[in-house]
C-alpha cells in the first residue's frame, strides 16, 4: 500500500491527470448549465462518458506504463514482489484517473441530480476507466516496444467503441429471420462499453436510445436482473483483463 | 559462496543469449564483468536480479535458491545503466519511498554518497527536471543506501563528470574492504583495472573465463587491463 500512496501523488502530480480532469469538468459544467432537462443532460454525459473515459483511460494507462519501465526495474531489484508493483502501478493508476472522474463528471451530477441514473453513470464510468487501464496493461506487458503497445491499445478502444457495434449490427440484419435475441444477450455482454451504456439507459425510459440489442437485454432479463446482471460482467471485465496481464508480468523478462 | 550460478541458459526467442554459464562469487571480491556488446553481460546481471528468468540453470544468492524468491535481494544494491524514476516525484520523496518499502530493520543506512554527492540541497526538485548525470548519482546513492551485502552497479561510471566518477569509484573501493562483493560491468578498462579483483569474461553468451586480476596480468605478461585484454581478444580471434 506504502508504493500506491507514492505513485498515486506522482501521477495526481501530473499535468496529463489534470488536463482530464479539466475536460470533464468542463463537459459536465456546460451539460449541466446549458440544459434544464435531466435526462438529455445524463444523455450526452452518457455519450461523452462511453467515448472519452475508455480512451484516455487506455492511452494514459499504456504511456505510463512504458515510461515506468525502467523505474519498475529498480523497484524490482528491492526486495518487493512483481505482484505487489504491478498491483500497486493498477490501483494507483485507477485511484488518479478514477478519481478525476469521480470529481469531475460523478459528484457534480450527484449533486445536482440526485437519482439511480447520475449513480449508474458513475459506477459505469468508473469501471469503464478500471477495465481499460487493464486491458492497457495487458496490452503494455504483452509488446515490449512502446509504439506497438499504444496501437494495439488503441486498436482495442477503437473495437470495443467503434466496431463492435456495427458488425453486432451487421449480423442483426442479415441473421434477423432467425431467434437470435439470446445471442445478441451474450454478445453485448462480451463489450464492457455496451454494458455499462444499456445498464444506465435501461433506467433512463429511454427506450428509443437502447437499440435493438439493449432492447433485447431489458426485455430478456428486466431491469433489476439486468442491473445487478451488468454490474457483475463489469466487474469479470475489470478482473480477467487484469489477472491476465499479471500472470504475464509475473513470468516476463524484463 | 555469496553467488553460486550453475549451468545458467537463457534464449530470447531462438537468439541464445546465456549458454551454460557456471561461476561462482564470494565476499570481498571486485569482479569485472567484461565483454563486447550483445555478449549476455546485462542478460547475467538481471538473471541475478530476477528480471531474467532463465530457461534451465539454478542461481543462488546467500544459500537461497532465487526461483519464485524476491526476499533475497534485501541483500543486494542495483545501480541500473539508465536510470528513471517517477517524474513528478521530488528527489526527497524519491529516497523517502525506497526507504519505505524497503524495510531496514536494524541495518544502519550508508548515506555518504547522498552526502559526497551533495544531493540533499536538490531534495525538493522533481526528477524530470534533473539531468541525467544527476539522475545517475541518485542511482548510485539508492544502491549503496541500505549497506548491501553485494553490489551490482551496470556502467556505473558512464554518465558522470570525473569528479563524480573520483567519489564514486573511491566509495566502491571503500566497500570492498568491508568484506562485500561487487559485480562491475563497464567498457572502461581503466576503470576497471583500479577497481577490480577478478575478471569475468564473456563472448556470445559463453562464460570465457573467470580469474583474478593476478593470474591474468601473468599470463599475458601485460601491466595494464586493457592491453591484457586486447592480446587474449586477439589471441582468441586468431
Amino acid at each position: 500500500m506504502k508504493l500506491v500512496k507514492y505513485i498515486f501523488f506522482d501521477l495526481v502530480r501530473s499535468r496529463f491527470v489534470f488536463f482530464y480532469f479539466l475536460l470533464l469538468l468542463l463537459f459536465t459544467g456546460t451539460f449541466i448549465l446549458l440544459q434544464d432537462d435531466v435526462s438529455k443532460v445524463q444523455l450526452s454525459l452518457l455519450n461523452i462518458i462511453i467515448l472519452v473515459v475508455p480512451l484516455v483511460s487506455v492511452i494514459f494507462a499504456t504511456i505510463h506504463w512504458y515510461n515506468s519501465a525502467e523505474f519498475i526495474e529498480v523497484l524490482l531489484a528491492q526486495p518487493v514482489s512483481r505482484k505487489r508493483i504491478f498491483i500497486s502501478e493498477f490501483v494507483a493508476l485507477s485511484l488518479a484517473v478514477g478519481g478525476a472522474f469521480i470529481l469531475a463528471t460523478g459528484i457534480p451530477l450527484l449533486i445536482f441530480y440526485p437519482d439511480l441514473v447520475s449513480l449508474l453513470l458513475m459506477i459505469g464510468g468508473f469501471f469503464l476507466t478500471i477495465i481499460f487501464i487493464a486491458l492497457a496493461f495487458w496490452s503494455a506487458v504483452f509488446t515490449r516496444d512502446k509504439a506497438k503497445g499504444i496501437g494495439l491499445s488503441l486498436v482495442l478502444w477503437l473495437y470495443f467503441s467503434l466496431i463492435y457495434d456495427g458488425l453486432v449490427l451487421m449480423l442483426m440484419f442479415n441473421f434477423s429471420d432467425y431467434p437470435i435475441d439470446k445471442i445478441v444477450v451474450v454478445l453485448l455482454s462480451l463489450n464492457p462499453v455496451d454494458v455499462s451504456r444499456v445498464m444506465v439507459l435501461m433506467k433512463m425510459e429511454m427506450s428509443a436510445m437502447l437499440g435493438y440489442s439493449g432492447a433485447v437485454f431489458t426485455d430478456f432479463l428486466g431491469s433489476k436482473v439486468g442491473m445487478i446482471y451488468s454490474i457483475g460482467l463489469l466487474i469479470i471485465w475489470s478482473i480477467v483483463p487484469f489477472f491476465w496481464a499479471l500472470r504475464k508480468f509475473s513470468k516476463k523478462d524484463l | 559462496m555469496l553467488i553460486r550460478v550453475q549451468e545458467l541458459s537463457k534464449s530470447f526467442r531462438k537468439l541464445e543469449v546465456l549458454k551454460n554459464v557456471s561461476v561462482s562469487f564470494d565476499a570481498n571480491q571486485c569482479v569485472a564483468i567484461i565483454g563486447p556488446n550483445g555478449s549476455g553481460k546485462t542478460t547475467f546481471i538481471k538473471s541475478v536480479l530476477g528480471m531474467v528468468i532463465p530457461d534451465s540453470g539454478e542461481i543462488i544468492v546467500s544459500d537461497k535458491n532465487i526461483k519464485n524468491n524476491f526476499h533475497y535481494r534485501e541483500a543486494i544494491g542495483y545501480m541500473p545503466q539508465i536510470g528513471r524514476y517517477p517524474e513528478n516525484t521530488t528527489m526527497g520523496q524519491l529516497f523517502n519511498m525506497i526507504k519505505d518499502i524497503r524495510k531496514h530493520n536494524g541495518v544502519s543506512l550508508d548515506e555518504e554518497l547522498i552526502e559526497s554527492f551533495h544531493l540533499p540541497s536538490l531534495y525538493n526538485k522533481r526528477m524530470r527536471t534533473l539531468s541525467g548525470g544527476t539522475r545517475q548519482k541518485v542511482s548510485a546513492a539508492l544502491s549503496f543506501l541500505f549497506n548491501p551485502e553485494i553490489l551490482i552497479l551496470d556502467e556505473p561510471t558512464a554518465g558522470l563528470d570525473p569528479l563524480s566518477a573520483e567519489i564514486l569509484k573511491d566509495k566502491i573501493q571503500q566497500e570492498r574492504k568491508k568484506n562485500k562483493l561487487i559485480l562491475i560491468t563497464s567498457h572502461i578498462m581503466n576503470d576497471l583495472d583500479e577497481l577490480s579483483s577478478h575478471v569475468m569474461y564473456m563472448l556470445e553468451g559463453n562464460l570465457m573465463f573467470f580469474k583474478t586480476m593476478e593470474e591474468l596480468k601473468a599470463e599475458t605478461g601485460e601491466e595494464r587491463l586493457g592491453k591484457a585484454m586486447a592480446k587474449l581478444m586477439k589471441q582468441q580471434t586468431n
